[in-house]
């Protein structure tokens, strides 16, 4: 049944390069350049996938390393043809009412085209997707300052849990000094 | 491991190893009686626990399918997650903040104080804060409550700070790190808390109480316990007497089991309780067990709750230690002069960055979802848990149009919001948003409720057994050896955080229980 959607995106891929703003991801990755391979989905809507991502969650300083993370979800949900034709429907619906290619009209334009069909089903699956997606992965976690996992690293009594110092610390019987250090 | 025979009679049967099931199961054990304990989901253990939002939620959270309606956002927001609830064993005290706070006396003569409330089904719980203190004071001894039997409270983390100057700059005088189950030095076998800062994910170090460390160890090393995990019970069966008999349930093989019983506790949360006495229908109780009065899945109550999250120039990093990190108690006073009856608690909560664009604006996109979260490493929360008033009409039925795994209807949770819990939750959210307002916030944002973690109300207690389920204690107006043994029990449900209350309810419901058989009145 993917035989031939596979045969068409074959060889598919979405690439980038890191900005060098991007720091606290740059300190993450082993190389500045990214590239993200597709199974379903043809390099063209991937980027589509991509930049419609970035309109519905838009953080103008995060790498589209990390918008790329919702667009590899998409295509694995995308290996369910149902998913497959709805994003394709989805994306052709775009370029119609832009009449031409989407990624090529302003981004005021993409937007205004976004608002149009915001709530429908096709916006709402790369909504939902990209809620967890964008969010959900390390190299978020970096750019937005979150600490994730930190059981391994004995929780935050040593590293910071209370080192807010731009109020005043409130006193020993509301807030009692540690007591097993 | 004790196992007891299927056909076993003397036994008592509890279905659901929460802060209800799992506590009187223990009680029971200590006294000498042999229980069965019936949970629906899997035993994981501090090794097993991730810190990782989304990947906890799928091992911990109760999924099977819902549906819900009414005029309450979750309907909209999250249609088929009514509740956020656990479906482990220990159930959602695996998932529970370790908040543990009295009831307080009006709370427990809602009509008296409050008044007859136009569409509030609102009635005076049949005992009285002077019954139940001694077993609070048993209860907090049992979970390590902070600040009482001489127990340190926790120190502040971050986001107290905020709040802490906050409230003090608005005028609330009274504010501190609570009366939290999470121990501030090592008791009872558990060690003090480091700050892991994934409190609602299971507890890693096992700091926090929940029946899975505490209780249900403890029957266990009675001999007494059979604990039989992944087993979903669909039915409780009668003889022609009236009395319960047993049990049928779904064995982890998804075999069809049953059970005998001396007695029958359901202890299931305030969804999963009522449903199951309804799912028990028979022609001698065409309406479901215990349902004489007609009020099994009646008055849900779910506390009223918003969250007040607020953005600053510097860095406040609130995922970092525990969720509930402090309180404020000052509104939780019935002040009818505020617009409304009844009160509530401001509590500090922390949600991570994986969940949090899920909960902010539910179902939102664009900047005014992304510009806060821009902010996330300067971010503070606050949690508003008011007590809403029980409504008859919101209640748990079943959907008989809808299957679950087990081919048995699925609940329906209708709720509709009553004016007072829309006039309480506004309130929250001026006096949340100016405790922030005053340590300069840059950015304030008022959000909707989440899943419900606090349900109650399903099988009321009642003096009259023609407006409740339960008597005082927990046993069925109906049916002598059939209890109730959760939150479902509740009343009213009060401007407290549920646990400790469920908690203290068990261990009184187990001297009784211990009491009665004694003499074999049941």
């Amino acid at each position: 049944m993917s035989t031939r959607r596979s045969f068409i995106s074959k060889g598919s891929t979405i690439a980038g390069v890191l900005s060098l703003s991007s720091t606290a991801i740059i300190a993450l990755a082993p190389a500045r350049a990214w590239a993200l391979d597709l199974e379903s989905l043809t390099t063209l809507q991937g980027h589509t996938l991509l930049v419609l991502s970035r309109h519905i969650f838009p953080h103008d300083t995060l790498d589209s390393a990390v918008y790329a993370l919702v667009v590899k979800d998409l295509d694995t949900l995308a290996s369910d043809p149902k998913v497959a034709t709805l994003l394709i429907e989805g994306i052709r619906r775009l370029n119609e009412v832009a009449g031409g290619h989407w990624l090529d009209i302003s981004p005021e334009r993409q937007l205004q085209i976004v608002e149009s069909i915001a709530g429908g089903e096709f916006f709402e699956k790369v909504r939902s997707t990209a809620v967890i997606s964008l969010y959900n992965n390390e190299l978020a976690f970096a750019h937005f300052g979150y600490g994730g996992s930190s059981f391994e690293r004995g929780g935050y009594l040593n590293r910071g849990f209370d080192d807010l110092t731009w109020l005043p610390s409130p006193p020993d019987e509301a807030s009692p000094r540690r007591s097993n250090r | 491991m004790k196992k007891y025979d299927n056909n076993d009679s003397s036994v008592v049967v509890i279905i659901g190893s929460g802060a209800g099931g799992g506590t009187l199961a223990n009680e029971l054990c200590q006294k000498g009686i042999g229980v069965v304990v019936l949970e629906a989901g899997k035993r994981q253990s501090t090794s097993t626990f991730i810190n990782d939002e989304w990947a906890s939620f799928e091992q911990l959270a109760w999924r099977d399918r819902r549906t819900s309606s009414g005029s309450w956002r979750i309907a909209t927001d999250f249609p088929n997650l009514p509740a956020w609830v656990c479906k482990t064993v220990g159930g959602s005290t695996t998932h529970w903040s370790g908040c543990s706070l009295r009831m307080r006396e009006h709370e427990f003569n809602a009509l008296s104080v409050y008044g007859e409330i136009d569409g509030a089904s609102l009635r005076n719980w049949p005992l009285s804060l002077g019954e139940l203190e001694d077993f609070y004071d048993r209860a907090e001894d049992k979970l390590g409550v902070t600040r009482t039997h001489g127990i340190p409270g926790l120190p502040g983390n971050n986001n107290f700070k905020v709040f802490y100057n906050g409230a003090k700059r608005v005028g609330y005088r009274d504010c501190h790190t609570g009366h939290i189950a999470i121990n501030s030095k090592p008791r009872d076998g558990r060690p003090a808390c480091q700050q892991i800062g994934f409190c609602s994910q299971g507890c890693k170090t096992g700091a926090k109480w929940s029946t899975l460390i505490t209780e249900i160890p403890a029957a266990e090393a009675t001999g007494r316990l059979d604990l039989r995990s992944e087993c979903h019970v669909s039915r409780i069966e009668h003889d022609k007497s009236g009395k319960v008999t047993g049990v049928v349930y779904f064995d982890s093989n998804g075999n069809e089991q049953q059970q005998l019983a001396r007695i029958v506790c359901v202890a299931g949360n305030a969804i999963e309780t009522p449903r199951l006495l309804l799912m028990s229908e028979s022609s001698q109780f065409p309406d479901g067990l215990a349902n004489t009065s007609g009020e099994v899945g009646r008055n849900y109550q779910r506390h009223t709750t918003g969250t007040v999250y607020a953005t600053f120039d510097d860095p406040v990093h609130m995922y970092r230690g525990a969720t509930v990190a402090g309180i404020i108690s000052a509104e939780s006073d019935h002040r009818p002069e505020r617009g409304f009856a009844a009160g509530y608690q401001l509590e500090t909560v922390s949600v991570g960055l994986p969940s949090i664009a899920s909960f902010l604006e539910p179902g939102g996109w664009g900047r005014k979802v992304t510009t806060p979260i821009d902010d996330y490493a300067n971010m503070a929360a606050l949690w508003i848990i008011g007590e809403d008033l029980p409504q008859s009409e919101n209640r748990i039925t079943l959907n008989r149009s809808e299957e679950d795994q087990w081919g048995m209807p699925v609940p329906n949770v209708h709720y509709d919001d009553h004016a007072n819990d829309v006039a309480m939750r506004n309130h929250g959210f001026r006096q949340g948003s100016a405790i922030y307002d005053a340590v300069g916030a840059k950015r304030i944002i008022q959000s909707p409720p989440f899943p419900s973690s606090h349900n109650m109300g399903t099988c009321r207690m009642s003096e009259e057994p023609w407006f409740g389920v339960v008597n005082k204690w927990g046993q069925t107006h109906d049916i002598p050896n059939l209890f109730v043994s959760d939150g479902s029990q509740f009343t009213t449900s009060a401007a407290v955080n549920p646990t400790l209350t469920i908690v203290a309810l068990a261990i009184r419901q187990a001297d009784w229980i211990a009491l009665r058989m004694g003499r074999r009145d049941i």
